[in-house]
């Protein structure tokens, strides 16, 4: 009866040879790929990750585009290959314009990278209204002049020569280098200059890190208020005249006249020439410090060389004691443009290769620990049954083991700590398949079936249920990667993938290797070691070998 | 082992029934105590973020010999206002946590950290999260969530049928309440890493519950026709008879969870690790639990409002006397009934075998 329910399921050998056919598949995929090691995320071997998000400017929401986030990171994604670091990745999760940015660096690359992906980079040249130190002025007045008076307080003394190295020559041949440090104060307010700026320029103290973190987003058309990087002076700027999009190369050169610091050499498209010749010329011959044209970067004012005589000829430089390192960075972040976005720094990771290497130690010791615990009680519970389950678990061990290798070449995927995670927890959930599927199997054993035909029928209700609850854990797992950033997804990923790899093991090798197994005597005989013995179940009618036999003949027809 | 083994046959013949459905009020009791609790040391407690979710930065320095007091003696002499908390891990690690601060100021921090315990400044483990970060991706786990169950609902509807459905769904919600509520109670911290094991626990619960689902609805098939058991009755059999395998399962399950928690632990201290396996651990103990004493009770109840089961009720207690209602509601082992003396027919499955025994019963 049970033989006549289930004719067709019955093909071992058949199913095996599928199973075989996948590994020699996948095994040759991997030898092609030369894929020999699996790609270990860099909580596991140590790197940097920043994830970015698009900041929403209030009112001006409409420009978080999909276009303008594609842009970002291509743009983000050039600059971090100027680093040069292998096996560095620029990438965009989520939908739509809901996407962060997350960029991974390995090694030690640490604060570099941070500043180079975070900073938008947009380079703005602004005539230089009002300047004056950093601090905010003791006896504030309505002049702006105060601000810019030089007092010779202590702080004052140490900043000055500071800024006076910083702002040296610029703008072209032309440029001398003359310190600008102090400026003597206008005896009016300048044209553009709202005494609501002066207000926010008096009450700016740029000797705070908190005032000088830039960010980008100021408005070219429109006035500024502005810190230098070091915090030593503080500026009122005009509309901006020249912008960063003007700008047809930059490169990294040691200044040979200013003392051997870096700097930064710019070339200007025709615009951008034109523009910087209209913005030289027209200050030149104003009084200080409104002959100085500041350069702007993401806000904050990297110098502002007094001009001496208006610059035709279409470069200029950016000096500002940079090392080697940033003014190459710096170069870079100008070439490739400024990023269409402000970006807000979500998250920013460092982990040493260290506590990398301390995690993955960990994460292996643990998947080994449980997978051994669970071949233990299932060899003890299932006794020869437990050997299946021990050869499906080696089965499924080493399919994923293989499709980590061949998908971390094909797609990318890398192994996180998550991801281990996710790989310890679906030993549970596969060593289930084979728990459902035996219990199935003893029930119809108690039932007094034959051992040939209670696998068979025992199949056919514990495919249903396997492949039910798998379902639903693949429903959890695609929307978990769909809907969640970081290392969920990497949970999800390997969560959905062993539950495939459960799915192909359950019916190409536990299913048809117990198939197999039955048609031995230490099986199929119900031998008190296979975990099949009918006494030992508890079955109402003794199985008498003669009885399976004359089963197995039928299915067999 | 074959103790076990013999226990699973009478569990799976009804020899041995515990009765998870009759005495379901109680177990519906207990739930709503736990859920009781779990809302108000929410309330009261609140749930103890990290700071991935409120924003803030980690720093941990490996070296023999650190101190929590040297390491917030560095934290002071950068002068950076800020909620400090040091901890030492294991004996050569020390975990500083911050609360927001800029860029700039951790990068002042890695500095006066490198400084005070001589180490290379890369070697500093270092997280800085920004302050919306954590609501973004709170609001992408509940997108998540919210389609994950609508989805489960749509699916376990087409594959089960729509009550098993919402029972499934009610005990998710149930393991996530409470797995929470251990949460707030306890004030384990709860990392992007713990929300991953919520997450998780949802697909296990409702994995957990569809295999003894799928049990339920082959003993109930065609039950309707006959007058031999309650739908109840019917339910309460499957749960019996998957026990074995929950038992199995679960302890499967937690098994290698086990081994995260406390290798995780152990060798790491807090991380990814550690706060993922508890989450796991303390929801799959949760999910086991509901799967049997209150999806299954839940199911059986929505089927009682049926008509048609009311009145299988009605047929299977006239066709019973007093003495047969006890063999169902009671949690007696009835040990001594002999399997051998009932007279089998091959293709019977196991609902079958209970109305046997109860004709037995009513014989004596």
């Amino acid at each position: 009866m049970a033989s006549n329910k289930t004719p067709t399921t019955s093909r071992p050998g058949r199913s095996l040879l599928v199973l075989l056919l996948i590994f020699i598949t996948l095994g040759a995929t991997a030898v092609l790929q030369s894929a020999s090691s699996v790609r270990l995320g860099l909580d596991l071997r140590g790197g940097t990750s920043v994830t970015l998000q698009p900041r929403i400017v209030p009112g001006q929401k409409g420009q978080v585009t999909t276009a303008a986030i594609d842009q970002a990171v291509s743009i983000i994604r050039q600059r971090v290959n100027s680093l040069g670091v292998a096996e560095s990745e620029v990438t965009s999760t989520g939908t739509g314009t809901n996407r962060q940015i997350v960029i991974s660096v390995p090694g030690d690359t640490g604060r570099r990278i941070v500043e180079l992906v975070g900073q938008t980079a947009e380079l703005r040249f602004r005539q230089v209204l009002v300047s004056g130190a950093a601090g905010i002025a003791p006896a504030p007045t309505a002049s702006a002049s105060t601000a810019a008076t030089p007092k010779p307080t202590a702080k004052k003394g140490k900043s000055a020569p500071r800024t006076a190295a910083t702002a040296t020559p610029t703008a072209t041949p032309a440029a001398t280098p003359t310190p600008v440090a102090t400026t003597p104060a206008p005896t009016q307010l300048p044209a553009g200059v709202t005494p609501e700026m002066v207000a926010k320029y008096n009450a700016l103290d740029c000797t705070k890190a908190i005032n000088r973190q830039g960010g980008g987003g100021d408005e070219a058309n429109a006035p500024l208020v502005a810190c230098d990087r070091s915090g030593t002076s503080k500026f009122i700027l005009a509309k901006a005249e020249v912008l960063g999009s003007q700008i047809s190369g930059a490169s990294a050169v040691l200044d040979q006249q200013g003392g051997g610091g870096w700097m930064v050499l710019l070339n200007f498209n025709g615009d951008g020439t034109t523009a910087f010749a209209n913005v030289t010329s027209r200050v030149v011959s104003l009084p200080a410090p409104q002959n100085e044209v500041a350069i702007v970067l993401d806000g904050l004012v990297v110098s502002a060389p007094r001009i001496i005589s208006a610059i035709t000829a279409g470069s200029a430089q950016i000096t500002g004691s940079f090392t080697q390192i940033e003014s190459s960075d710096l170069a870079n972040v100008l070439k490739y443009g400024a990023l269409p976005l402000a970006f807000d720094r979500g998250e920013v990771q460092q982990i040493s290769p260290t506590l990398g290497a301390d995690q993955l130690h960990a994460g292996l010791l643990a998947g080994g620990i449980g997978l051994l615990l669970v071949l233990l009680y299932s060899l003890l519970y299932y006794r020869g049954l437990g050997l299946v389950s021990v050869g499906s678990l080696a089965i499924a061990g080493s399919l994923t083991y293989l499709l980590t290798l061949v998908l971390g070449k094909s797609i990318g995927f890398t192994l996180t700590l998550a991801g281990i995670a996710g790989l310890i927890v679906s030993i549970g959930i596969t060593a289930d398949s084979f728990i459902v599927f035996f219990e199935r199997l003893r029930d119809e054993v108690r039932e007094g079936k034959s051992l040939r035909s209670a696998v068979e029928t025992g199949w056919v209700r514990a495919r249903h249920t396997i492949l039910v609850a798998d379902s639903v854990s693949l429903i959890a797992s695609v929307l978990l990667y769909f809907f969640a950033v970081g290392g969920v997804r990497g949970f999800a990923f390997t969560l959905g993938l062993t539950t495939l790899i459960d799915l192909l093991i359950v019916f190409t090798f536990t299913k048809p290797l117990v198939t197999l197994l039955v048609r031995t005597k230490f099986y199929g005989g119900g031998h008190p070691l296979s975990g099949l013995s009918p006494d030992r179940l508890g079955a109402k009618i003794p199985v008498v070998r003669a009885s399976s036999t004359a089963q197995s003949s039928v299915q067999e027809a | 082992m074959s103790s076990s083994g013999s226990l699973g046959s009478k569990l799976y013949r009804g020899e041995v029934s515990i009765d998870f459905i009759g005495k379901r009020r109680r177990w519906y009791a207990f739930s709503g105590l736990l859920i009781l609790i779990s809302a108000i040391s929410l309330g009261v407690q609140g749930l103890h973020l990290g700071i991935e979710f409120k924003g803030g930065a980690s720093f941990s320095v490996k070296k023999a010999g650190v101190s929590v007091a040297a390491a917030e003696k560095a934290l002071a002499s950068t002068g950076i206002k800020t909620e400090v908390i040091a901890q030492t891990v294991g004996s050569d690690k020390v975990r500083i946590q911050t609360g927001v601060i800029t860029n700039l100021q951790s990068e002042a921090i890695q500095d006066a950290l490198a400084k005070e315990f001589q180490v290379n400044r890369d070697t500093i483990d270092t997280q800085v999260v920004g302050p919306s970060w954590g609501a973004d991706i709170t609001h992408k786990a509940l997108y998540g969530l919210f389609a994950f169950l609508f989805v489960v609902v749509l699916f376990l509807s087409l594959a089960f049928e729509p009550k098993m459905a919402i029972s499934a769904i009610v005990a998710v919600i149930h393991d996530v309440l409470i797995t929470v509520g251990i949460y707030a109670l306890v004030g384990f911290d709860v990392t992007p890493a713990t929300v991953i094991g919520f997450l998780t626990i949802l697909g296990y619960s409702l994995y957990d519950t569809v295999v003894v689902f799928d049990k339920v609805r082959e003993n109930t098939r065609g039950l309707t026709g006959g007058s031999r058991m309650t739908y109840s009755q019917a339910a309460n059999h499957a749960v019996n008879q998957t026990l074995v395998r929950s038992i199995n399962t679960s302890l499967i399950a937690l098994l290698p969870v086990a081994s995260i928690l406390f290798v995780g632990a152990g060798l790491l201290g807090a991380g990814t690790l550690k706060d993922l396996s508890l989450a796991l651990f303390v929801g799959l103990a949760t999910g086991t639990y509901s799967s049997i004493f209150v999806a299954t009770p839940l199911l059986a109840s929505l089927h009682e409002r049926e008509p048609a089961m009311q009145a299988l009720a009605r047929r299977v207690a006239a066709k019973g006397n007093a003495t047969t209602k006890s063999s169902v509601e009671g949690a007696e082992v009835f040990a001594g009934v002999s399997a051998a003396a009932e007279s089998h027919s091959a293709g019977a499955t196991g609902p079958r075998n209970q109305p046997k025994r109860k004709t037995k019963k009513k014989k004596r």
